[in-house]
């Protein structure tokens, strides 16, 4: 935040703010003094930046947290315990087994349940106090995940189809013959093999990639307005209200996102898993 | 610290361009997660929830027996309950039937009773009838012979004669009754 701070200061008028702000230094330096990298024709900045170490701190978060909520394995579980059965089981139940189907759903619980709170976690510190920065608004943390996701769907199909079992499982529709397939298997291909884990990878950096830009028009407009003072100040107030709604619509937007992602990625592995359409 | 900071030629990444070393380091955080998860947290939750499901289930089946054991107990309570009620009603209906024979039999004495007392009155009356009648008949017979003795002036001192008037005068005596 400090050098989008800066940024705004510096500037002689208003500066909104732009997909360049997501584009944090590495901790420690400016972008001025920051080294990069060269990766296919991008100047990459070299370094442990924060969502490195947003990624590394949620994992840890989630795995302690589940780690001290299991721990004691209760008959009636205290309040921690309970939190954290309500949370696996939300997962377990309304996601995993309702998706995959109860026959085989165990194997992707750990995978589904981690995350899902991976990817929450991660979400809710775009509204962490101190924190504030959506890790999956950067590409990269987005794009990991959906890959995952695919990988994970396409390597369950394929071992229970075989290879060609599962292309034919995932492209040729049931019950259609003729010509018309000649237009329907290409379609099928590309929708459910490739435009899968993109729409997967973009819903979630787009919707967090677009609430943090609206909270930082909101904050930075809201500080830009007080600062020129007189009629202004009335419109900076309003702008830090509508800041402070928008963080309320993020916290169910971020909840969502990451329930969405997972109720998906449940989806296309119990559509691989299937025996037919 | 860095004396030569190294700068790359490109431009600025377009957002949608991944930074190679958080994808990478995604990738990485996640799998070690899953691991973790996968290792620690799945088990012990699921352990939980089948000792959880067996408590429940075991005191499912604890409750169950009790529930049966109470609906046999009910069932022989109500099985006696009904079998009094039958003794009851049978041992009523045999009292009333001893009494009806009680009462019919002592109807039956008493109706016997008044009988041979009816009969020995009719038999004592007879006799006392009869034995009237005998003293009667003596006393009529001497009365009627003195008084007709005196009437004639005959004397009527023979037996034989005197008792076969009174004979033939009762006879005629009854005869016109």
């Amino acid at each position: 935040m400090s050098v989008i701070a800066m940024s705004a200061i510096r500037a002689e008028g208003f500066i909104p703010p732009g997909p360049a702000d997501f584009n944090l230094p590495p901790l420690g330096h400016t972008k001025d003094t920051a080294p990069t990298f060269d990766f296919m024709g991008y100047a990459f900045f070299a370094g442990v930046t924060k969502p490195m170490l947003q990624l590394a701190l949620s994992a840890i978060l989630v795995f302690v947290f589940f780690y001290y909520a299991s721990r004691k394995r209760a008959l009636v579980p205290g309040k921690l315990q309970y939190i954290g059965e309500a949370g696996y089981g939300m997962v377990r139940n309304s996601i995993v087994r309702d998706n995959v189907g109860s026959e085989h759903f165990m194997r992707f619980v750990p995978f589904l349940v981690s995350l899902f709170f991976f990817i929450l976690v991660n979400n809710y510190f775009g509204l962490f106090p101190g924190i504030q920065f959506p890790t999956a608004s950067r590409a990269g943390v987005a794009y990991a995940l959906a890959l995952i996701a695919w990988l994970v769907y396409n390597s369950v199909g394929v071992q229970k189809h075989g290879f060609f079992g599962y292309l034919k499982h995932q492209t040729l529709p049931s019950g259609i013959k003729g010509p018309v397939l000649l237009l329907l298997i290409p379609l099928e291909f590309f929708s459910n093999i490739v435009v899968r884990p993109v729409t997967l990878a973009l819903r979630l950096l787009a919707n967090m990639f677009a609430g943090h830009i609206l909270l930082m028009l909101f904050a930075l407009g809201g500080e830009h307005l007080l600062t020129m003072g007189g009629a202004y100040i009335g419109a900076g107030l309003m702008s830090f209200v509508m800041f402070m709604l928008i963080c309320v619509l993020e916290m169910l937007v971020m909840f969502l996102q990451a329930y969405v992602f997972v109720l998906l990625t449940a989806m296309y592995i119990g559509g691989a898993l299937a025996d037919e359409h | 610290m860095q004396t030569e900071v190294i700068r790359a030629a490109g431009g600025e990444p377009n957002f949608l361009f991944p930074h190679p070393v958080e994808f990478v380091l995604a990738v990485i955080f996640f799998v070690t997660l899953v691991v973790l998860m996968k290792k620690f947290v799945v088990p012990a939750f699921e352990q939980a929830y089948a000792e959880r499901t067996a408590a429940i289930e075991g005191g499912l089946a604890a409750a169950e027996t009790k529930q049966a054991e109470a609906d046999a107990k009910l069932a022989a309570l109500d099985q006696q309950l009904s079998e009094a009620r039958h003794e009851a009603a049978r041992i009523r209906e045999e009292a009333r039937e001893q009494g009806a024979t009680i009462i019919a039999e002592l109807r039956e004495q008493a109706q016997a009773e008044a009988t041979r007392i009816v009969d020995a009155g009719k038999a004592q009356i007879e006799a006392e009838r009869q034995q009237a009648v005998i003293s009667l008949r003596a006393e009529v017979g001497s009365l009627a012979t003195g008084l007709a003795g005196r009437i004639v002036g005959e004397s009527l001192d023979d037996e034989a004669r005197s008792s076969r008037v009174v004979e033939r005068f009762l006879a005629e005596l009854e005869g016109a009754n």
